[in-house]
């Protein structure tokens, strides 16, 4: 029966190896209309598995969970790849971006359903008030080059705070005017039903990701001046900082909504295929078409050769600081898609100890491999849960413990016998380094480099 | 760097630098500098003994976290490998102590077979016995793991041995955390003496069992004492191990230049070896010390005190010995400092960062040299 399960769950990884073998190969096809056509063929064929006929279903709640769950953690993973296995820096705060995103979503939307637009605004306004500001900084910044890091951060500290502050007197300015349209919970007033809960899921989503990667950008540009290893040991202390402001969120910060170390109920369950498959598609794009521009193989380049990207000109304080932040950005938005699907976040399950499992994904699937992220991340859920099952028969209670003592083992297997990942640097269909070029000669780029070899 | 030859004399320098605008910078610091002075003061004059109190009480943690930031700074000297899993050494040693107390008895059986022997010179050896169990367990383990995980991957990447170091720490925490293992319970710990607790209130008095000290006294036990002269015990040794004997120079050699040190007849490996039976003894004693300082051993117990350790080791400069115990005694004030004034899981955020901050402004920590290659 248990070994039933676990064959299951190879035989749902293989079929969805094979989906995401043909995804990607879609995505490749010449015309654009084909590419646009099997995507929606793609995400027609599990939507069909999802729905019910009469009592059948292909794919179950448990299946559909470990689905959005797996979509949430490609995109983390995904993020993880682009800092670590493309930029080569070793980074343990992606797991705290994930809960940013996560927290600030849940924010947003269940304020909105309880009749408070105010995270909404306060966000919203911030992210977008406090981008405008860096941005400005920025500029000043670049043009008095040579400044001190530690100066440009307090700088930038100084706006973002400014930032907050705006967005903050502007919630205040605008609550009661939005208070009598929302309503309350049970009583939705005309703004309330007037607005899809989707698009507000999907404001939500963005600007979790956005407000994450405002704060990686704040974090990475001072510590990402550290060597290797200090930079995972810092953003490790990043995630556990994290953890700890999410238990005291209703006693050290203003979120009593939160609840902090119970837990946060009554997230909308928002989440469902069409967004999932929806943004972690985006997520491969943008990531695809950032590798494969000057700014990707600048990101690369940081990563094979320091001082030789140093002397060819690569501003690398700058491609590292890109690379850290839009990986946050797919971390937050990935965030977004879980806390909308599990509907309840506990600062628990954004414990350290969990934070190394993007780490874990992202080596399995071989460092600087999209494809084999994408893939472990699937399998990985999956396989889990299959292991979960055998072992729940054989061991009870004691299950979830063998599971993270047989994990490390794996772990360290993979480390010793395979250390460029499962797959290697293997790309499939889209994300393979051959493109058609509209050049008329072909010119060796980096992406040419060994280190991407097929 | 020295220059060859000169020509910026002559030609305009490309860049402008703007090394004067470091005061902004600066300043951020500074402000948050004086805020906790400021706030240390203002509690200071404003309650004393609970100060004081909680100045013993992050006294008694800095002295744990020296013994296990011995072993993070001098791995990391040598092999420049965070070892991950020395935390979880700690914990071993704990619990090797915990079941050699309750299960065997072996604290009393100095007693058990010399019967006409003092009962206090009994428990004496009794507990240095346990101990010496304790770290000789943790040696065969940390060997075990340097020469099955480490060993290996010594011409890898770091980060590749970094993520090896993160799975043996998991696979420790979660055998341990097994119902035949250790449990995943919060286990009582049966010290193998009993403590005994002053309070100083116009005068040193011994604090009655079974009763609380009066009200505005300040109050430290022979557990702080006995962690305080252990670890000074540890640190004279190692000065001495380090600085007077073969092993310690060939120590100094390894981690100053390994591939020189191996024509120099040097065996690299063993002395690699050594450094991690050193660091996991210290680790092991470590873990006895805190066990019985706090009473309650549980099987993720060395994750987080490892960590902090390795933040005291980073504080005081890595590779430094004197300056593991300098940061341990800083991060211990830190940690019983913000548990006592602020919140008590703030501890955690504060300690990470002090890291942080540790690292922007001078990554070498408080004793380190300034290293000549970048990381």
């Amino acid at each position: 029966m248990e070994l039933g399960f676990l064959l299951g769950s190879i035989v749902k990884i293989a079929a969805i190896i094979a989906y995401f073998y043909g995804v990607l190969w879609v995505m490749s096809l010449p015309s654009r209309w084909l590419k646009i056509g099997g995507m929606v063929v793609a995400f027609g064929v599990i939507q069909l598995g999802l729905t019910k006929f009469g009592n059948f279903q292909l794919l179950n709640d448990f299946d559909s969970g470990l689905l959005f769950q797996a979509c949430a953690m490609a995109m983390v993973a995904l993020g993880l790849n682009l800092i670590y296995g493309f930029n080569g820096q070793f980074s343990l705060g992606q797991w705290g971006f994930y809960g940013i995103g996560a927290y600030t979503s849940a924010d947003i939307t269940y304020r909105w359903v309880n009749g408070d637009a105010r995270g909404l605004i306060v966000v919203g306004v911030g992210t977008i008030v406090g981008a405008i500001i860096l941005t400005a900084i920025g500029r000043l910044v670049k043009k008095i080059r040579g400044i001190p890091v530690l100066s440009a951060f307090t700088l930038y500290l100084i706006g973002t705070l400014a930032a907050g502050f705006i967005a903050v007197m502007v919630g205040r300015l605008l609550h009661p005017v939005f208070q009598p349209l929302l309503g309350t919970n049970l009583d939705p007033g005309v703004l309330a039903q007037g607005i899809p809960m989707q698009i507000m899921f999907f404001l939500a989503v963005i600007f979790a990701g956005i407000f994450a990667a405002e704060v990686s950008f704040l974090f990475g540009l001072p510590v990402l001046t550290l060597g290797s290893d200090y930079f995972g040991i810092a953003t490790l202390g990043f995630t556990i900082v994290v953890n700890v402001l999410m238990i005291n969120s209703d006693t050290v910060l203003p979120f009593p909504e939160m609840k902090g170390g119970r837990g946060m109920v009554g997230i909308p369950k928002l989440t469902t295929w069409f967004w999932a498959f929806l943004f972690l598609m985006l997520v491969v794009i943008v990531m695809r078409n950032i590798l494969r521009s000057s700014t990707g193989r600048a990101i690369m380049s940081v990563r094979e050769d320091e001082t030789a990207a140093k002397a060819m000109g690569i501003d690398i304080a700058g491609s590292k600081l890109m690379a850290f932040v839009i990986g946050s950005l797919f971390a937050g938005m990935g965030g977004g898609i879980y806390a909308h699907f599990i509907g309840f976040l506990s600062p628990g399950s954004f414990d350290f100890l969990v934070s190394f499992n993007p780490l874990i994904i992202v080596v399995f699937g071989g460092l600087g491999s999209m494809t084999g992220t994408i893939v472990s991340s699937f399998g990985w859920l999956f396989f889990l849960e299959g292991m979960l099952r055998v072992l729940l028969g054989q061991m009870g209670t004691e299950a979830p413990t063998w599971r993270y003592v047989l994990y490390p083992i794996t772990l360290l297997l993979m480390m010793l016998i395979r250390p460029q990942g499962l797959l290697g640097a293997v790309e499939w269909g889209f994300l393979k380094a051959k493109v058609v070029s509209t050049r008329p000669k072909k010119i060796p780029t980096p992406t040419d480099s060994p280190a991407v070899e097929v | 760097m020295q220059q060859v030859s000169t020509p910026s004399q002559t030609s305009l320098p490309l860049v402008k630098t703007h090394t004067r605008l470091a005061w902004i910078g600066q300043l951020f610091f500074i402000v948050l500098g004086l805020a906790v002075v400021y706030i240390l003061g203002k509690n200071l004059i404003s309650n004393p003994t609970l100060f004081a109190n909680i100045f013993i009480s992050g006294l008694q943690l800095g002295f744990v976290y020296a013994m296990i930031a011995l072993g993070y700074t001098m791995v990391y000297g040598i092999v420049k490998l965070i070892n991950f899993a020395h935390g979880d050494v700690f914990m071993v040693g704990a619990f090797v102590s915990f079941f050699a107390v309750t299960r065997f008895n072996l604290h009393q059986w100095p007693l058990a077979v010399f019967p006409s022997i003092p009962p206090m010179i009994s428990v004496v050896i009794g507990s240095i016995s346990v101990i010496l169990l304790s770290m000789l367990i943790c040696i065969l383990l940390a060997v075990t793991i340097e020469r099955v995980a480490y060993k290996p991957l010594r011409d890898a990447p770091r980060i590749a041995a970094l993520i090896t170091a993160i799975g043996v720490s998991f696979f420790l925490e979660y055998f341990g955390a097994l119902n035949f293992v250790f449990s995943p319970r919060f286990i009582p710990y049966e010290r193998p003496f009993e403590v005994v607790a002053w309070y100083i209130k116009g005068g040193i008095h011994q604090v009655v069992p079974g009763t609380q000290p009066p009200d505005g006294s300040i109050t430290f036990s022979n557990i702080l004492l006995i962690i305080m002269l252990a670890s000074v015990l540890v640190q004279i040794f190692l000065q001495f191990l380090v600085k007077r004997t073969k092993i310690g120079v060939a120590m100094r050699a390894a981690s100053y230049d390994k591939q020189a040190a191996r024509l120099m007849g040097i065996d690299v490996d063993s002395v690699i070896s050594f450094t991690f039976a050193i660091g996991a003894a210290f680790a092991g004693l470590g873990g006895v010390l805190y066990a019985i300082a706090y009473s309650s051993i549980w099987s993720q117990l060395g994750i987080l005190p490892g960590l902090k350790a390795f933040i005291a080791a980073v504080l005081g400069g890595i590779g430094s010995i004197p300056g593991a115990l300098v940061g341990a005694l800083i991060m211990g004030q830190a940690e019983s400092m913000t548990a006592g004034y602020i919140s008590t899981p703030m501890r955690d955020a504060v300690a990470f960062t002090i890291l942080i901050i540790v690292l922007l402004i001078r990554p070498t920590g408080i004793f380190g040299e300034p290293s000549q290659e970048k990381a």
